[in-house]
């Protein structure tokens, strides 16, 4: 067999190919020489064929087989083969593979090894990609070599003990002892690599952290760092002018950590930071990178106000630079910053703003984000001119944030009402495509509560839409309003502007256009035909024409139209009486807090928007025979302008069959069986809850339990409790199936004693995958307002391996933290 | 520093080092993706960029990128620091060197990398010393057995 051809040859053979399948081909032939070559078990080329099987793989190709064959050249004597076969391992193997561990003993070997650049391959390649098994093996080496008075050594060591620490914490102990005389050494390469390994010390122990500001850490990194800024040039260390500044950075790094939270060691670093903050040449980004690095740490300890203002002016130079890398840091910086020293970085505003105007994304976002921090009642009309103009001029991936930083700005510092609708109104036409959906109820209510500015509102929204419907949160709030208000409309009622003139028809044409056209979301149409429905009682002249439009609905293939006009239609024959109370004007909501545009919209998997009971309407509670239809009709999801952060979704109530199987235990929950204050379940809910999520307060502290055991079907319990409702206790279960078999249509039922109120919401889903491999979770409130001690039976339904499995069982260990 | 990666404009790569063990579908995703990223960018942006829950760094030295993938509270003007420094030994080692040196020496490339960083973190400050140690591992090397 010829010698098989070097790799700079196949690198020059394989540049040639043209195309890709000629690529292949290459290697594809390569590859199979290479095999047999490793086949024929061929010890002198061994290191030429891994290496161009390493090529290869860096092409994208397979290169497994050669696994093994790097195994081999690590525990070969030649230099060339180890170093071969180290680099093929880091590449080739990871932890995942079994093949690996068995280098742990070549490792051990090559780590005593006469020659230090072996030494170095092996601490280099245990300390990249070492696994924990392989760690703890070879952690103790590792400590001797952290003791060797050889700097090459020991800088290598210290970095492997950092790794090695990372993968198995609980060792961090045995390479405290060496870590004493780490810092007296010249060398800046064992230097930087011991501050690097003290930070990974104190940043994952509590402990190291207390025993490392005992020993008077500080004050030794404050002498190293202030020799580096004195000493004259030392031109191995030296960057455009500044001596190490790794090591510098690294140094105030560390000295972050030591003194966040810490007076003392704060004080004893205070001098040296204010020296570094003065003294460092900025006009190139070494000097920056030092400075920043300074910037964080002043931030982050105790400093003193002098040294914070000192901090924030440097950001405020930085916002300055021509750099934009150096202008980027600083808008990062400062966010974090503003909650903080929100006065000192206020001064700065004005050129905040003008990074909105920036070329680059990056720093576009970062101002933005900083903008809407700095709002304030005194600075907000003229910033949210400034982020309205943004918002026109953004790139579209900006818009959404924008729209809802503006909305949520607005509504907490807006100077007046007229102000506020105005702002409202002009993201709406501007980017109303872009505003999220759970913004649209927001906003309904915020025009409900804005009693003298609906006349002004509903005109306004009309002209809008007049020209352009297409925009769907726009429309769907134009057509609440306009339904609402219609009535304000038509009558030319507008203070604030000069009323136009608007004829109930071609009020009805735009609903019905948005009713009709293809760019309309089924929400949207929902929200219109409503709209319509309810101008019925607004409207005097057209209300035949209303009855035309929710008839035709009747027949609709979308479904939620057609039963909204079914029900709709419903109205107008049998409860035609009722018509005028049930389509009032609302009444003004609660003020319920309000979400940020970052808030997690829980759904408990529903996709529907929240079927939520508010609060009854003003006309009173309706009989309770016919309470069950009017529920139906009013729980109508556009006529709940609730911000649905509040748990949503249709209440699954203990089903009647438990009442079968439980004699003394009384049925809770269910609509039927309840008397009237069944209407009154709702203060259940609302009670005290924030929309927030709900809880909590007392969460911490209360054990959860495992309720039911048996079968391979877990479910476990965890309690939360309301701060503001003692009474309320939460239930979230956890079913989990340790089987090998997936468990299908899985119900959970519960029943409780009859002093207690049950309400079971919609599960995350009824499958419960196998093998542990996730859980279903459902979420049940108990209502106990004489605080007695929780009991509970539930039954569980499942399928499992093809048959119907059943189970009742009785809970009975509630922790007394739970109910009491 | 998670990973460092080195791609041409046309986005071959042309060495990746990563720092914390990755199932290898998962590198090869990640590196499509974030070439496909930088290379997106125009040439007025500024060197960092968000990823995925990382900080990305990236310079480009005529026609090579290279990338750093950093943790969140790691300095990013020092990466830039960094990555100057490793084109600086690069240099000093190929006299002057352009694409061409990494392709044909990957390997080398991938040995002086091994010098300067491990684990994501710097090994030492001083070019000198790192040059002299390859310079050494080298004269070590058994000529006869080179790939």
């Amino acid at each position: 067999m010829p010698a098989p051809i070097r790799l700079r040859e196949l690198i020059r053979t394989i540049r040639t190919a043209r195309t890709q399948a000629e690529e292949r081909e290459m290697i594809q032939k390569e590859c199979a020489a290479i095999r047999s070559s490793f086949r024929e078990e061929d010890n002198t080329y061994r290191c030429r064929n891994v290496a161009k099987l390493l090529y290869m793989h860096m092409l994208g190709y397979p290169a497994h087989f050669g696994q093994l064959e790097c195994l081999k050249l690590i525990a070969s004597q030649k230099f060339t083969d180890k170093r071969i076969g180290y680099l093929g391992a880091m590449l080739l193997l990871d932890e995942r593979q079994d093949v690996h561990l068995l280098m742990t003993n070549c490792i051990k070997n090559d780590l005593n090894h006469s020659t230090q650049y072996v030494q170095g391959l092996a601490l280099c390649t245990l300390g990249c990609m070492g696994s924990s098994e392989m760690c703890r093996d070879l952690a103790g080496e590792v400590e001797k070599l952290l003791k060797t008075s050889n700097s090459y050594l020991r800088k290598k060591a210290a970095l492997c003990a950092v790794h090695v620490i990372r993968k198995v914490p609980e060792l961090m102990e045995m390479f405290l002892p060496a870590t004493k005389n780490l810092l007296n050494e010249k060398n800046h390469g064992v230097l930087h690599t011991s501050v690097v390994l003290l930070t990974e010390m104190c940043e994952r122990s509590p402990d190291m952290l207390a025993h490392f500001r005992k020993v008077s850490l500080v004050p030794q990194l404050v002498r190293i760092l202030k020799n580096l800024i004195m000493s004259g040039y030392s031109p191995e260390h030296d960057v455009s002018g500044i001596s190490d500044p790794f090591l510098q950075v690294r140094i105030l790094r560390l000295l972050r950590i030591l003194g966040r939270n810490d007076d003392d060691s704060s004080e004893a670093m205070n001098d040296i930071l204010a020296q570094v903050a003065t003294n460092t040449e900025t006009s190139k980004n070494v000097g920056n990178a030092i400075l920043y690095e300074t910037v964080l740490t002043i931030m982050d300890i105790k400093s003193e106000s002098g040294l914070r203002v000192l901090a924030i002016n440097i950001l405020g130079r930085f916002l300055l630079n021509n750099d934009k890398n150096i202008r980027y840091v600083a808008l990062t910086s400062l966010l974090k910053t503003v909650q903080t020293d929100h006065n000192a970085v206020q001064r700065h505003r004005s050129t905040i703003v003008d990074c909105l105007k920036d070329l680059d994304v990056s720093i576009k976002r970062r101002a933005m984000e900083l903008s809407f921090a700095l709002v304030n009642g005194n600075n907000v009309r003229g910033m949210m001119k400034e982020l309205l103009y943004f918002l026109d001029s953004c790139e579209p991936e900006f818009k959404a944030d924008c729209a809802s930083g503006i909305f949520l700005a607005a509504e907490k510092y807006a100077p007046s009402k007229r102000w506020h609708i105005d702002t409202i109104m002009r993201v709406l036409t501007t980017a109303g495509s872009y505003v999220r959906d759970d913004a649209v109820p927001n906003l309904i209510q915020l025009i409900t509560n804005s009693v003298e500015m609906h006349a002004y509102t509903v005109q306004r929204l009309y002209k809008a839409i007049l020209g352009d419907y297409s925009q769907q949160p726009l429309v769907q709030v134009a057509s609440w309003c306009i339904g609402e208000y219609g009535d304000l409309l038509v009558s030319g009622q507008c203070e604030e502007e000069e009323p136009i003139q608007v004829t109930e028809d071609e009020v009805l044409d735009i609903l019905e256009s948005v009713l009709i056209s293809n760019m309309s979301a089924s929400v949207t149409r929902g929200y219109a035909l409503t709209a319509i429905m309810k101008l019925s009682t607004r409207f005097t002249c057209t209300v035949n024409r209303i009855k035309k439009v929710v008839s035709i609905y009747g027949s609709s293939i979308d479904v939620e139209l057609q039963q909204r006009a079914v029900e709709y239609n419903a109205l107008f024959k049998k409860y035609d009486h009722m018509r005028p109370a049930l389509l009032e004007r609302m009444p003004v909501m609660e003020k319920v807090t309000t979400n940020g545009p970052t808030e997690i919209v829980q759904t408990n998997g529903e996709t529907e928007p929240a079927v939520l009971e508010t609060k009854p309407p003003p006309s009173g509670l309706p009989p309770a025979g016919q309470a069950n239809d009017l529920l139906d009709l009013l729980g109508g999801s556009d006529i709940t302008p609730v911000i649905p952060t509040a748990p949503t979704s249709k209440p699954a109530f203990a089903g009647g069959e438990l009442l079968d199987l439980l004699g003394d235990l009384n049925l809770t929950g269910s609509p039927v069986s309840a008397p009237a204050p069944q209407i009154a379940q709702p203060p259940f809910l609302l009670d005290g809850l924030p929309s927030q999520p709900l809880f909590n307060d007392i969460a911490a502290g209360i054990p959860s339990i495992t309720a039911y055991n048996k079968n391979g079907l877990k479910i476990d319990f965890t309690f939360e409790r309301s701060n503001t409702n003692p009474s309320v206790t939460v239930i979230t279960i956890q079913a989990s199936n340790s089987t090998e078999q997936d468990m299908t249509d899985f119900v959970f039922q519960a029943a409780v004693p009859k002093t207690f109120q049950l309400q079971l919401l919609s599960p995350s889903s009824s499958v419960i995958p196998a093998f542990n491999s996730g859980t279903i979770t459902q979420v049940i409130k108990v209502l106990n307002p004489q605080k007695q001690q929780l009991r509970m039976r539930i039954k569980l339904t499942y399928n499992h391996k093809g048959s119907a499995m059943q189970d009742l069982a009785e809970v009975n260990n509630f922790p007394p933290q739970s109910w009491q | 520093m998670r990973f460092m990666l080195l791609f041409s404009r046309q986005g071959k790569l042309r060495l990746q080092k990563w720092y914390l063990a990755t199932a290898d579908r998962d590198k090869k995703k990640m590196v499509r993706e974030l070439m496909q990223v930088v290379l997106a960018r125009k040439p007025k942006m500024c060197s960092f960029l968000e990823w995925r829950d990382l900080k990305v760094v990236y310079k480009r030295y005529a026609s090579l990128y290279f990338c750093c993938a950093i943790e969140g509270q790691d300095n990013e003007l020092i990466t830039l620091e960094l990555i100057h420094r490793y084109v600086e030994l690069l240099d000093k080692y190929f006299g002057s060197v352009c694409e061409l040196d990494i392709i044909f020496n990957f390997e080398k490339a991938y040995f002086i990398l091994d010098e300067f960083v491990m684990g994501g973190e710097i090994q030492d400050t001083s070019k000198k010393s790192v040059l002299k140690a390859i310079e050494q591992a080298d004269l070590l090397q058994e000529v006869r057995d080179l790939p």
